[in-house]
């Protein structure tokens, strides 16, 4: 595949690898923010590959592990309604929530639908003029534009039986909150690549002024992830502190115009629950105040219970980068990916299921 | 989730276009890279094309990669 | 004649013997089945190789095959993967009221014609007709008979360290294949299903060596699958090679784009083999000369470390473990 098979090969990954090897002096610590990275990295087994010195931690980067039980028993309240057809990205089907999940009411009868894309949900809504059609709205700021897309068409075509419930969420605003929680010391940051991709890299700056960190925006390929971490222990060897972007043929500096005028558009930004920190402010998205009418939770009357945690899931502390998924009594015992307890579990990028799937770190 | 591949426009139709990645075609909306053209590789994410890739810039990578992995 | 099948097609009436009659029979007609007794009754001797199966696949019709191929294949290959000669199957139709009889006929010239390449005759049949809604489209369960040849003696559990793993060809076609013609996914894959009998390519693998020690094809689940097996069943450790597997271009897209991994998609018409390192050399060269095997290739061996476990290593020399999968990566598959 174009734009891809170049960044595999392995004569130049050995070398990029012995240089990394050369340059890293001091022992130094690197979090991951997204999803993709967490699976890319564990998936060609690069920390094994990295020398001693480099320790590397997942943080929260995973959009379905990072969604608190209260927004979850949300989406499964809107499922019990009559007349409605639930539309929604695979992963969130078998995360559990308090006391259910989207999976499990499926099996109760409700009408829920995997969709790859939001053009689906819409399309749903078409096909079913007497029915509400709801499409639960996780996602970073990658996927966010494309709801927002979705709602402008939804009001241009005048779909009306087509709604959102906006559980979006941003990552400069979690990276921050970690870093002020000072619970790990963090020397460079792995930026997320297609985040960036919409919103640049200049929203990241705070993190090296003010911080004092390395900070470098990493595409998905293993020469990717090298060069990536190669930018970063220069920084930290020179002590050179600055914002980076080693994807350059994925992200421009100053991101995607277009998407984040059609986000602004739709959304504005909000206080968001985030799984394992709780309420970080302004880190999320809802609709504003003229798109309000397809918001599902102002739209829809629905009681979804008491939020409940599931007993010994240490999912949060793992999200914050302060555990490992082999710190949690539950991990390969009463949690697997057959039986979840917590959405790191369940989803394809959360770091429970990367180990479990992939083995830990160097592959056992 | 962030999950995103680089694809070919092979033909564009108002916001829509028909991409090709190695001989497997989809419908992609460019409603977020209006500007994109017949020929260019995007970004494509859940449908959408959210960027489009810069050639030039992903050579320069490939360059950059090269020289490091001589330079100690 | 009625344009679709009926519930009186399949209470034994009338239209019951006139379906059988006018379809099945014509078809799939030999000696056995032409008699139309309640069993088919034969001689065999030697050491029997038994299998039940049941196809569900979902839709029924796609690229390079359909469910009566894919039943017929299936069945063959069970019996292949053991070393057995297949010989007689049966097949049940569970059909759902509303079924086009013109698809029927359809699936039914492609049993017989998978039936006849495989070299099986179909001896034994039922068809039963319920409800719209009690079933989807069409519901197939088979079972096939062959015989072991003396001395072949193949399991998941004969792997030993040094082993060979050969693969026969590339993977995921099936699984992708199917995929593609599932509502909702809309991505168009110049990718046909693999649907193939591996019998005569088994045969020809016995004939270079006695000491094949596992067969298996690696279907729902796919590579990653059959390889935990073997190496749960044999209580030994696999170690395979990444830059060794083969996957088509447009596979590998596929599966990019949609984030599945291609070494947990199904494959119809491939087989893993284990193998004494003295005679993997050759067994290769064998199945290479055959239609089915002829990109077959080494992708790894059987080790005595970390027993029960599969390991891959990348491209860049990192390895991990390749684990099974966790439940349904794509329902209804085959």
């Amino acid at each position: 595949m174009k734009f891809i098979d170049e960044y595999h090969n392995p004569e130049l990954g050995k070398r990029l690898i012995d240089r990394i090897h050369h340059h890293s002096t001091k022992p130094i610590r690197l979090m991951e923010f997204c999803g993709g990275h967490t699976v890319a990295i564990f998936k060609h087994g690069i920390r094994q590959l990295l020398p001693t010195t480099i320790d590397m931690l997942s943080g929260p980067g995973c959009p379905v592990c990072v969604t608190a039980n209260v927004d979850l028993d949300k989406a499964i309240a809107l499922a019990r309604l009559p007349n409605v057809i639930i539309t929604t990205f695979g992963d969130m089907l078998r995360v559990p929530g308090s006391y259910s999940s989207l999976q499990l009411a499926k099996a109760e009868r409700s009408d829920i639908r995997v969709v790859y894309s939001v053009q689906d949900a819409l399309g749903i809504a078409r096909d079913n003029p007497d029915k509400s059609v709801i499409f639960i709205g996780i996602g970073f700021e990658t996927t966010a534009p494309t709801i927002a897309a979705s709602i402008l068409q939804a009001e241009q075509e005048g779909i009306d039986n087509y709604y959102v419930l906006p559980l979006h969420k941003l990552c400069p605003p979690i990276m921050k909150a970690l870093l002020d929680l000072g619970e790990v010391r963090l020397d460079g940051i792995i930026c997320p690549g297609h985040v960036s991709a919409i919103i640049g890299s200049y929203p990241y700056q705070f993190i090296p002024d003010d911080y004092g960190i390395a900070c470098v925006v990493s595409g998905f390929e293993p020469l990717d992830i090298l060069l990536c971490v190669d930018r970063l222990v220069n920084q930290i060897e020179t002590g050179q502190y600055k914002v980076e972007i080693a994807y350059l043929r994925g992200v421009k500096p100053e991101g995607n115009k277009h998407a984040l005028k059609l986000m602004g558009t739709v959304f504005e930004v909000c206080d968001a629950n985030w799984r394992g920190v709780g309420l970080v402010p302004l880190s999320g998205l809802r609709l504003n105040k003229r798109y309000q009418r397809f918001d599902a939770e102002r739209s829809f009357d629905i009681d979804p219970g008491p939020t409940h945690e599931a007993k010994g899931c240490i999912c949060g502390s793992i999200l914050r980068g302060v555990s490992t998924p082999q710190d949690c009594k539950l991990f390969r015992r009463s949690c697997t990916p057959e039986h979840p307890v917590g959405p790191c579990m369940v989803s394809s990028e959360g770091s429970c299921a990367t180990y479990y799937h992939y083995g830990d770190s160097y592959g056992r | 989730m962030c999950l995103a591949i680089p694809a070919l426009i092979k033909s564009i139709d108002g916001h829509q276009a028909e991409v090709d990645i190695d001989g497997v075609t989809r419908q992609a909306s460019l409603q977020l890279t209006p500007e994109a053209k017949v020929g260019d590789y995007v970004l494509l994410h859940t449908g959408y094309a959210i960027n489009v890739i810069d050639p030039v810039e992903a050579e320069e990578t490939l360059k950059l990669l090269k020289e490091l992995s001589e330079v100690y | 004649m009625e344009d679709k099948i009926l519930l009186a097609h399949g209470s034994g009436g009338k239209l019951s013997h006139d379906l059988i009659a006018k379809n099945f029979v014509p078809a799939f007609g030999n000696p056995l089945l032409n008699k139309l007794d309640d069993s088919a009754a034969f001689e065999l001797s030697g050491r029997l190789a038994f299998t039940t199966d049941s196809y569900i696949v979902s839709p029924i019709f796609f690229p390079g095959g359909d469910i009566g191929k894919l039943a017929v294949n299936g069945t063959v290959n069970d019996l292949a993967m053991i070393g057995a000669t297949p010989l007689y199957l049966s097949l049940s139709f569970i059909i759902e009221e509303g079924f086009l009889i013109a698809e029927l006929e359809k699936i039914v010239n492609s049993i017989n014609q998978a039936a006849d390449e495989a070299g099986v005759k179909i001896v034994a049949g039922d068809t039963k007709v319920v409800n719209q809604g009690s079933a989807d489209k069409l519901f197939i369960n088979t079972s096939g008979i062959g015989i072991v040849p003396p001395g072949v003696d193949i399991s998941g559990a004969n792997a030993i360290p040094g082993d060979k793993v050969i693969v026969s060809g590339n993977l995921g076609d099936h699984g992708i294949a199917v995929l593609s013609q599932r509502e909702g996914l809309k991505f168009q894959v110049p990718v046909e299903s693999d649907c193939a009998p591996l019998n005569k390519l088994v045969a020809e693998m016995l004939e270079a060596s006695a000491n094949i020690h596992s067969l298996r094809d690696p279907t729902r689940g796919g590579l990653a699958t059959t390889l935990n097996e073997f190496a749960k069943q044999s209580q030994v450790g696999i170690r395979i090679e990444e830059e060794n597997i083969l996957i088509n271009k447009a596979v590998l897209a596929a599966c990019e784009l949609l984030g599945f991994d291609p070494l947990y998609v199904a494959n119809e018409g491939k087989l893993v083999a284990v193998v004494a390192p003295s005679d993997a050399d050759k067994v290769l060269t064998r199945m290479r000369q055959n239609q089915y095997g002829t990109e077959a290739a080494i992708i790894g061996e059987v080790v005595n470390e970390h027993p029960g476990k599969v390991v891959m290593k990348t491209c860049l020399g990192s390895s991990r473990i390749i684990d099974m999968p966790a439940g349904e990566l794509l329902p209804r598959i085959c």
